[in-house]
């Protein structure tokens, strides 16, 4: 076995059982604190995949998040049960990135002008879902709430059992299931047939294209799934936090994505996990402790990690480890 | 609606489009470089123009002297320390510009704290057709495109406009013909920076100036200057003409959230029609 093989088996396994560890030896808050960590893992997942691998450099992830938490809000409120609710958050922002999709990748827009474009995609929910405030503005029973948010999702029930509404712990697992199965469906998506041509039009569109592969599609199909995974960490966002409001379209949490992503690397699909928990631990520690302005650690962090690890902070970390281990042999 | 009040507020709309688009333009167009942290520029020259006026210094020596330079001198520094290190990675220039953006805000919330401080707006008002106005505003409009006028003719009819042109298009050449072309870079981007610093002061009279003030201008102007294309001067005034109207108007028909939508709405179908912005289609020869 190649060592960087047995490395990332090695790690996997140290992870789950951390992970699977914890709510025995931790206390309830905290649990339910690592399950907000749980959560935004998986958001910077669906960015891993599609800028990683797909090369999709998009602002759009967070907006097909809060697409997510609002579906879920939305439906679990009217119907009282979570279990349509899931499926309509993962689905309503599917379609909104087909469309969204088909309209880009078909007329051949790329680069910034595709970053500009779906930026502008959240710029106008934002502008939108702030200004749905007073009675008027309501879906079944729900007030939208404008710039308030809609306060009083319920959380995640036992499926096929409304009314019975999973604890903090069960919770916490769930969110350590679908963190899982997520990242091994895109493993194995990343390393499918299919996946290898989205690598190889990642690298070179032309070629790929001459090669006879339909790049509109792939692309399409690539951004969609990214939406899909994305609008799954809405809804289970919208469930742990019992809220959802229109900040999630707004640019400062959809450049936060980019950040995690850049931080710890988009060539692996784990570094932008690895870099929002980073960044996200740090932002939260800084903002108990006072020590230093929250947003010039971030900021300095930020401009350093592009200077000095253009390819993140995995793949270095990986270099280590696995020439560490090649000295000892 | 009385036509001559409306082309007074299209007009208003579209200058207002130009000059917090317009230093991000120069910069975008001559050097490839996408600079978030152009927001704060506008802040930073908004601070510079209160600061100054309410320490007695006359508010027009403040707005076209001490803003540019304050703010200049910024961006030469942030040229020099990150920037240059980005030549050529489109993309890392917009994610290491974000993190400037954000240690600027910071700096400024410590340095003179939350609150909004502001001056007020001189020269008094005037009454067109039952409809009041500050001359404050016509004035805007003025220095609007009097700095268009001035970076056109900077870059088209001086040496240092030749120079800054000619290594943007081939800096290779350039440094063989005995250019400094790190330096070149340098001042076009401090030129750049020095123009918003401008409109960030000529703006802040009736803004205010607040740390976070840049995030309300910043994606207004990226998409401005993105929808224009290439081509940065002329594509960001064509982009700003069109922007300015369609908002003004739909504002004015609907409400004001309806004309930033159409104005989203508008860029989003200009960019799926001319993948490359207007001045891929437009006006190709042109700066």
């Amino acid at each position: 076995m190649k060592p960087e093989r047995r490395l990332a088996i090695g790690a996997t396994a140290v992870i789950l059982v951390l992970l699977l560890g914890a709510p025995m030896v931790l206390d309830i808050a905290s649990v339910v604190n690592l399950t907000v960590f749980l959560i935004v893992s998986i958001l910077s997942l669906s960015m891993a995949w599609v800028w990683g691998v797909g090369g999709i450099f998009t602002f759009g992830q967070s907006a097909f998040y809060g697409l997510g938490a609002y579906a879920y809000a939305l439906c679990a409120m009217n119907f009282g049960s979570s279990d349509l609710a899931v499926g309509a958050a993962v689905a309503l922002p599917s379609v909104a990135a087909a469309l969204l999709g088909y309209f880009l990748f078909y007329g051949r827009v790329s680069g910034v002008y595709l970053g500009v474009i779906t930026l502008t995609t959240s710029l106008i929910l934002y502008h939108v879902v702030n200004s749905v405030s007073g009675a008027d503005f309501r879906i079944g029973i729900v007030s939208l709430g404008g710039y308030n948010g809609i306060p009083g999702v319920p959380p995640f029930n036992w499926p096929g059992r409304p009314g019975e509404p999973l604890d903090f712990v069960p919770f916490y697992f769930l969110a350590v299931l679908l963190l899982v199965s997520v990242y091994a469906a895109l493993h194995w998506l990343k390393s499918s047939p299919f996946g290898r041509s989205v690598i190889a039009i990642r690298e070179h569109e032309l070629r790929a294209e001459l090669l006879g592969y339909d790049i509109r599609l792939y692309k399409l199909v690539v951004f969609v799934i990214g939406a899909a995974v994305a609008g799954l960490a809405g809804a289970l966002q919208a469930a742990w936090a019992g809220f959802v409001g229109p900040e999630v379209f707004g640019i400062a949490f959809a450049a936060q994505i980019i950040i995690w992503a850049q931080v710890g690397g988009i060539g692996l699909l784990a570094g932008p996990i690895l870099g929002c928990i980073l960044v996200q631990a740090l932002t939260t520690w800084l903002g108990q402790n006072q020590i230093a302005d929250t947003q010039i650690v971030l900021g300095v962090i930020f401009v350093g990690s592009v200077l000095l690890l253009p390819a993140g902070l995995l793949p270095l970390l990986r270099g280590w480890i696995s020439h560490g281990q090649e000295e000892r042999r | 609606m009385d036509p001559l009040n409306i082309s007074f507020q299209l007009a208003y709309s579209i200058a207002l489009l130009l000059l917090t688009s317009l230093g991000l333009a120069i910069v975008f167009g001559m050097m490839r470089v996408i600079n978030f942290a152009h927001g704060e520029f506008l802040m930073i020259g908004g601070y510079a123009c209160v600061l100054c006026t309410q320490a007695g210094v006359s508010l027009w020596v403040s707005i076209w002297i001490i803003a540019p330079l304050i703010v200049g001198a910024v961006g030469w520094f942030m040229e020099r320390l990150v920037i240059r290190h980005l030549y050529g990675r489109m993309m890392d220039t917009i994610l290491a510009t974000w993190g400037v953006s954000l240690v600027l805000t910071g700096l400024a919330s410590i340095i003179f704290g939350q609150q909004q401080r502001g001056i007020v707006a001189p020269l008094g008002s005037f009454e067109l057709s039952g409809f009041r106005s500050s001359w404050y505003s016509v004035a805007l409009i003025a220095t609007a495109f009097v700095l268009l006028a001035a970076t056109y003719a900077a870059l088209r009819f001086t040496r240092a406009g030749l120079l800054a042109r000619g290594t943007m298009q081939n800096a290779q050449m350039a440094e063989a013909l005995g250019m400094h072309t790190g330096r070149v870079y340098a001042w076009t981007f401090a030129a750049g920076a020095a123009v918003s610093g401008i409109a960030g002061a000529a703006l802040a009279p009736l803004t205010g100036a607040v740390p976070t003030i840049g995030a309300t201008y910043v994606t207004k102007a990226f998409i401005t200057v993105i929808t224009g294309g290439a081509q940065a001067l002329t594509g960001t005034v064509a982009a700003s003409v069109m922007f300015g109207t369609v908002s003004e108007l739909v504002a004015n028909l609907a409400t004001p959230v309806a004309g930033q939508v159409a104005l989203l709405i508008l860029a989003i179908v200009l960019l799926r029609l001319m993948p490359e912005g207007i001045t891929s289609r437009f006006f190709r020869r042109s700066l």
